[in-house]
């Protein structure tokens, strides 16, 4: 067990250093450059203060030299300084470490993601058990389409209807933003009643378009498993349906959503932009769309190698999670 | 002097439309109008779509820096409300008589927010700092044009350029002015400074919350005099619908509106009681703008018959709802440099073609669309992706030049891609683009012939020896009497020649919540006066205890 853990270890290795250069290069094959918001069509800049500049990023060097460049500092953990204009170290606006926590970028997205992830488990679960005991009734007709429903529907178009009824019209909660104007001089328990407040409309909306996927795997690896002998036999034995279901299928049932749980990491933190983006929250997924739109190379490359890093550690731990879960597995290795 | 009467009359004009507007609100915040007596206090909130991303004027080049930082620093010099130039830390000033030196003398006794006097050494310092090769600013070119800088005393500042350059005088604004107490010795692009910045301004940054808002406190000891309203929020909205449904609650105070958003979502019962609407011509126009190297759009004849082919009234009525200006040439109307008087190109597809006719166009093969030497006229219009306006203007376009037999194809494109690929390679017929116009009158890079390098921004290779040498005139002279000939007859030329097709002058459509009193919109826009802005007492709302 130990031995394969640190071969898998080792293995992330060499792919996370083919993934860092393939993103790299791709970023760079992009038409523009760091240098564009400030030299683009401005009459101020001629040709020598551009080079200048290019020269300041080491934009003049070829692609492989910048990336060499580029690695040699990452392997001592520095991302380096953003490109963009006020050229913070890119840590500081991922994991600024002079704000309280629940404002730093990477913190919102996790926890607004995690958030999501449990609360879509929450009610995805029940929902595919429920319609696969009930297959092919019209409760579970009507619930497949209702989850298909939240999958098709355009969240940003469902959030903006929401918008308005909740926020307009009804005035029962706030629009956008994390926190209203006067926070600050607010009491602890107001405090988080604000927040909270205002995650209601971003929550519905990440897992109402969620919900489809997982509430669909829940139903169907359900199905597999009550079609099982040891299912029939549990029947056979006499045991309460309610027990059949939920002590022995339940538990063999999830085994899948193991897989699903792991490959929804570096969600966590690349986040949603649509929903940022909509919502006015401050976090990664609006830093790497503004990362992308400026050519921020080094704050791109930081989020992608973080997001790498996770999907790689994901994909590990479902691999572990499964062995845990399941002896057979475990054997076989 | 008969420049300020256009202007006044102008002034004038801006007001009364604005009065009318302030009448129909006018019962706005209903009897408590009585007591709209000037006082301090509540606080004024405004939507922006991007963040501030560097409050050192210098280093930053997005307008919601300069938005910012405009709050913070003061200049040397600024412009007036009606475009002139005026002191600002400067009290005065003295241009010799060949116009190589400028001396402005600084007012006194002003300080920086930590308490520190600002003084000539400050300016030099700033001065300094931006022509240092180590210092990324985009406006360094103007600096460089000075041959030697001094401060002869604490408070003159004393510039010797190589040439007289009349835009010169207007580069010594807040861009140089930096506190040198703070900064001495240290590299700049590193500093505190740039989100967390002492200023000498009306308001200084409290706090800064990435992604979410900067909160602006009003500078108690202002030399101009303490801000009515205590407190400038900043709030970052990245989605335009959103931030209008925060207008709609309350959460902010002001905003920029879009023309559908002016004329038809605002024009209800509860906007007009709780908000106020202003309009005055933005600083920029769109045009469409040929290669003049290719063989077709080389001949004059053709261009001119394209103009006559676009119905500019249409596009302004359609894609603006009326909310602009049809534009005859490459300033904005009312302003010192426009000329009113350049040949027009009213809607006239007879014309259109005839002169095509003449150019050797004709529909010879009777598909519809004219031909030349077996070639039918087809050409692609670019423009960026993105933008409405502009993808509806070349839509109308298209439209209209069917009419008079020419295929015109749309081909948006992301803005990277545009600029490097096709703009900077020359590879294009015609574009569709917009220009924002710098409050001088300068337009050396855009016209003059030496300016179409790569990267350069005469892209379209537009080339003519009278033009070149106007353009050198305008520059080289402070007297605004022969600054203005030079301006006119280009605009002139320009018309006749039709290297651009000036389509429109969009208007800014700003609306501000109606208790906020003081503003007074000009040509320069509202925002200009705003630390003499206030809410009378009893329609504060907001009470901040930052």
């Amino acid at each position: 067990m130990l031995t394969y853990l640190a071969k898998r270890l080792l293995e992330m290795i060499p792919t996370l250093f083919g993934i860092t250069l393939i993103s790299f290069l791709i970023i760079h094959l992009a038409p523009g450059k760091p240098t564009d918001a400030l030299s683009e069509m401005n009459p101020k800049m001629t040709p020598e203060a551009r080079e200048r500049l290019e020269k300041l990023y080491n934009l003049d060097k070829p692609i492989i030299v910048q990336y060499g460049l580029w690695l040699k500092r990452i392997v001592k953990f520095d991302f380096g300084e953003s490109f963009s204009m006020d050229r913070r170290p890119v840590m500081q606006k991922i994991w600024d470490t002079r704000q309280p926590l629940l404002d730093r970028r990477l913190f919102i997205t996790f926890m607004l993601n995690l958030m999501a992830m449990v609360i879509i488990l929450m009610i995805a679960i029940p929902l595919g058990i429920s319609s696969a005991t009930h297959q092919n009734t019209l409760y579970d007709k009507i619930t497949t389409t209702a989850v298909f429903l939240g999958f098709a529907t355009p969240p940003f178009w469902l959030a903006l209807l929401l918008m308005m009824l909740f926020g307009v019209y009804l005035e029962w909660l706030p629009i956008s933003g994390l926190k209203s104007m006067g926070y600050d001089s607010l009491a602890m328990g107001s405090k988080i009643l604000d927040r909270a407040r205002h995650l209601i409309l971003p929550m519905f909306i990440a897992a109402f378009g969620g919900l489809a996927a997982d509430s669909r795997y829940m139903r169907s690896s359900m199905l597999e498993v009550i079609r099982q002998d040891y299912v029939t036999v549990a029947r056979a034995k006499g045991l309460p349906e309610k027990k059949v279901i939920y002590r022995h299928a339940f538990r063999n049932a999830l085994l899948p959503l193991i897989t699903l749980m792991g490959l929804s990491v570096p969600g966590l933190i690349g986040g949603s932009v649509i929903f940022e983006q909509i919502f006015s929250i401050p976090g990664m997924g609006q830093l790497f769309f503004n990362g992308v739109m400026a050519r921020d190379y080094p704050l791109i490359m930081a989020i992608l190698t973080i997001g790498a890093f996770l999907t790689l550690l994901g994909n590990l731990l479902a691999d572990i999670g499964y062995m845990l879960a399941d002896p057979r597995i475990r054997t076989e290795r | 002097m008969k420049r300020g009467a256009v202007v006044s009359a102008l002034c004038v004009l801006i007001l009364m439309a604005a009065g009318c507007r302030q009448q129909t609100t006018g019962n706005a915040a209903g009897g408590k109008d009585g007591d709209g007596e000037p006082a301090y206090g509540d606080a004024i909130i405004e939507g922006t779509i991007g963040e501030p991303s560097n409050l050192i004027p210098m280093l930053a080049s997005d307008s919601a820096s300069h938005n910012i930082s405009g709050l913070i620093f003061n200049g040397l010099v600024k412009y007036d409300t009606d475009l002139s130039i005026t002191g600002d830390l400067a009290e005065s000033w003295d241009i010799s008589k060949d116009g190589l030196v400028i001396t402005f003398h600084l007012r006194k006794g002003v300080k920086w927010t930590d308490g520190t006097e600002f003084t000539a050494d400050d300016v030099m310092f700033g001065y300094r700092t931006i022509i240092d090769e180590k210092t990324p600013s985009a406006y360094k070119e103007d600096f460089l044009q000075v041959k030697k800088a001094d401060a002869p005393d604490r408070y003159t500042f004393r510039v010797t350029y190589e040439k007289p350059f009349a835009p010169a005088l207007t580069s010594w604004g807040s861009l140089v002015v930096l506190p040198k107490h703070l900064l001495e010795g240290k590299d700049i692009t590193k500093s505190d400074m740039a989100r967390n910045p002492v200023g000498l301004g009306p308001y200084k940054l409290s706090k800064w919350a990435s992604g979410q808002e900067l909160i602006l406190e009003s500078n108690k000891d202002y030399f101009e005099g303490r801000p009515y309203i205590d407190h400038y929020l900043y709030r970052v909205i990245p989605d335009p619908a959103t931030m209008f449904l925060e207008l709609k609650t309350g959460g902010i105070d002001m905003m920029g509106l879009t023309p559908i958003q002016y004329t038809k979502q605002t024009d209800t019962g509860f906007f007009r009681n709780n908000y106020r609407k202003y309009r005055y011509p933005a600083f920029q126009y769109t045009h469409l703008a040929f290669n003049q190297k290719h063989p077709w759009f080389s001949d004059k004849r053709v261009r001119q018959a394209i103009a006559y082919g676009i119905d500019k009234d249409e596009i302004v009525d359609v894609v603006l709802f009326g909310l602009g200006t049809p534009a005859t040439g490459p300033y904005v109307p009312n302003t010192w440099p426009y000329n009113p008087n350049v040949k027009k190109y009213d809607y006239n597809p007879g014309k259109a073609k005839q002169l095509l006719k003449e150019a050797g166009w004709q529909d010879t093969d009777g598909d519809g669309i004219l031909d030349k030497d077996g070639r039918s006229f087809r050409f692609t219009v670019l423009t960026n992706a993105g933008n409405a306006l502009r993808k509806n203007t070349a839509t109308i376009i298209q439209w209209r030049l069917e009419k008079i037999g020419i295929k015109v194809e749309i081909r948006p494109l992301e803005w990277s891609t545009f600029i490097n690929q096709f703009i900077d390679k020359k590879r294009f017929e015609a574009v569709l683009l917009g220009w924002s116009i710098g409050l001088d009158a300068d337009q050396y890079d855009i016209w003059h012939s030496s300016k179409t390098k790569e990267k350069e921004l005469n892209f379209i290779s537009y080339s003519n020896p009278e033009v070149d040498e106007l353009l050198e005139r305008g520059r080289r002279t402070f007297d605004i009497g022969k600054r203005k000939k030079a301006y006119y007859r280009i605009q002139e030329i320009l018309a006749e020649e039709v290297p651009y097709i000036f389509l429109y002058v969009p208007d800014a459509t700003p609306i501000v919540h109606a208790r906020i009193r003081g503003i007074k919109p000009a040509p320069i826009g509202i925002s200009y006066n705003l630390p003499k802005w206030y809410v009378p007492k009893s329609l504060q709302r907001h009470a901040m205890v930052p």
